[in-house]
């Protein structure tokens, strides 16, 4: 049983660190103050420029990354319990490799939990400690893997044997009444005397797969669109109204503070490049507008394609005067708050379904989702997808 | 070699692997240690340990142990119950377990200020999927039930039924 639990992580947790590993990309940490971990080091060695297409490609690894850690969520608590036992062994230590060994179990379980734990504790918006969730999540990724690979190094004969050893179709057929216990193994993970059975492996598998099947369909809809209202027991399955603006907000404009400013018909974009300029919101109507389908996506898991009207950043940016931008720093009215600002590569900044975005699905922006104006670029981060815009500043 | 073995324990290979994977997790500490707050990080790292191993498991360890004292505590029915019960509470445990902050209401302040929304449906919605699960869990009970005592019935003419000691939970 073991075996197979350990066999899905085995494929599942690589995934769920390849596309952690990925959203750290997708952040462009090495342009301007983007990056939420400054003091990686060589744990960022990997970064490349983050690409605008496919356009759902944020989409794709962050909503793999969130909803595969929730289905894993049971089949890692599973494999724990069915280990667990070994942790109260006697006698505790039986030499220095055992010791070592041990030690590196701490690590795998400490860094399986928190891993999972900070995941799951930030979807749910319920931050109960004092320290970055960026920080903790990317430092205990790490530790977690290394103490993963290193487990499977050591184990993975020993899986494979026991996956061998017994026929799953098999294994499948036989009932509670046929459950016999597993032979003495040579990690003495099987109870010396263990008790009559109360549930076949087939019904002990059935109880996971069924967990986890259950955790993943209560979760999926928040990135299926229409079926958003599926997600029952997910943060982000909720419904705003009816119409254009009924989609997930992440930060209110109430909690962001700028309920008065953004809704001031005073408002203007400032745009500082070589010609600097200042336009309102009738300004940015009258430059030729263009409609692109793009999804958002959250690092917390949950997407939705929209249909944004606005104008080209590119346009913008040619506005300003800066013929081959390299970049740029979008500043929302929004000071407080780490993502008050973003920096777009000078890729993002030139694709051209990038959009200063006014309008949603044929209707004005709400408040909360960024009026007067927000930026939207393919494949990035939500949160990079500034909202309540009020200063670009070209380089 | 054997001189190796015996003084360590295991293969040298056994020793490198571990080394290399506490060389990376000795980089990652010195990064750490740089973070704000690097010692919650470091307390929570190990609290997540000992919450799972030393407080969850033992705390649904000691729940199905009582539960399996409590069923054997009936007389032998023609279907057991245990599992009918066990795995519907566990499907509700595990939802409550993830999901805890929205359910209990905890993470309102940072779940208002995010999304605008109260947590307050998630209650609901919660008992609503145990009630579902525990529902679906009876049915198919009384079904079983119904298929066992038919069995039971049908060579009513003949001898004794003799598959009750085979039955699928005969305590011992």
């Amino acid at each position: 049983m073991t075996s197979v639990l350990g066999a899905l992580l085995l494929v599942g947790v690589p995934v769920l660190f390849g596309t952690g590993l990925l959203s750290y990309a997708a952040y462009e940490p090495r342009l301007g103050s983007n990056n939420p971990n400054p003091g990686a080091g060589l744990l960022g060695f990997y970064l490349f420029r983050w690409p605008t297409s496919p356009s759902w490609l944020y989409r794709l690894t962050q909503g793999t990354h969130v909803l595969l850690g929730l289905t894993l969520a049971p089949i890692l608590l599973a494999k724990l319990w069915s280990v667990l036992p070994k942790l109260f062994e006697w006698p505790p230590v039986r030499s220095a490799a055992h010791l070592l060994e041990r030690a590196s179990l701490l690590l795998l379980v400490g860094g399986a939990v928190f891993e999972f734990g900070t995941g799951i504790l930030n979807i749910a918006n319920f931050y109960p400690w004092p320290f970055s969730f960026y920080d903790a999540h990317l430092y205990g990724a790490w530790v977690f893997i290394g103490a993963f690979a290193v487990h499977v190094a050591l184990k993975l004969p020993r899986m494979l044997a026991a996956l061998r050893g017994r026929s799953l179709r098999r294994e499948l057929r036989v009932p509670l009444a046929q459950t016999r216990p597993e032979p003495p193994d040579p990690d003495g993970l099987v109870a010396a005397t263990p008790a009559a059975p109360t549930l076949s492996r087939r019904g002990f598998l059935a109880s996971v797969g069924l967990a986890a099947v259950t955790v993943l369909g209560l979760s999926a809809g928040q990135v299926l669109g229409p079926l958003r209202s599926t997600a029952l027991l997910a943060p982000r399955g909720r419904r705003y109204g009816s119409g254009p603006n009924d989609f997930q907000v992440n930060r209110t404009a109430a909690t962001a503070g700028v309920i008065e400013p953004a809704g001031n018909a005073d408002w203007r974009l400032e745009l500082v490049g070589p010609t600097s300029r200042s336009l309102s919101r009738a300004d940015l109507l009258a430059m030729p507008l263009h409609t692109e389908s793009l999804p958002i996506a959250c690092v917390e898991g949950w997407s939705v394609q929209r249909t944004w009207t606005g104008v080209r950043l590119r346009d913008l940016a040619r506005l300003a005067g800066a013929a081959t931008p390299g970049g740029v720093l979008v500043e929302s009215l929004e000071r407080a708050g780490a993502f008050g600002q973003a920096t777009l590569s000078g890729a993002q900044l030139r694709d051209p379904r990038s959009l200063l975005a006014l309008r949603v699905n044929g209707a004005d922006l709400s408040l909360d989702h960024g009026f007067p104006a927000r930026v939207i670029v393919p494949a990035a981060p939500g949160v990079h997808n500034t909202k309540w815009v009020n200063r670009m500043s070209f380089r | 070699m054997t001189r190796f073995v015996r003084a360590y324990g295991a293969r040298p290979l056994h020793l490198l692997a571990l080394l290399a994977s506490f060389g990376l997790t000795g980089y990652v500490a010195l990064r750490v240690v740089q973070a704000p707050h690097w010692l919650a990080i470091a307390a929570w790292f190990v609290g997540a340990a000992v919450a799972h191993d030393l407080v969850l498991y033992p705390l649904y360890a000691l729940a199905d142990q009582l539960a399996q004292r409590f069923a054997r505590s009936f007389a032998p029915l023609p279907v057991p119950w245990l599992n009918y019960v066990r795995i519907p509470a566990l499907l509700s445990g595990l939802l409550l377990l993830l999901w805890f902050p929205l359910i209990t209401g905890l993470a309102e302040p940072g779940y208002r200020a995010a999304s605008g929304l109260s947590t307050a449906p998630f209650l609901g919605r919660w008992l609503l999927v145990a009630g579902v699960a525990f529902a679906i869990s009876a049915v198919s009970y009384a079904l079983r039930l119904r298929q066992v005592s038919r069995a039971l019935r049908v060579p009513d003419a003949g001898p004794a039924p003799a598959r009750r000691s085979g039955g699928p939970r005969s305590p011992r």
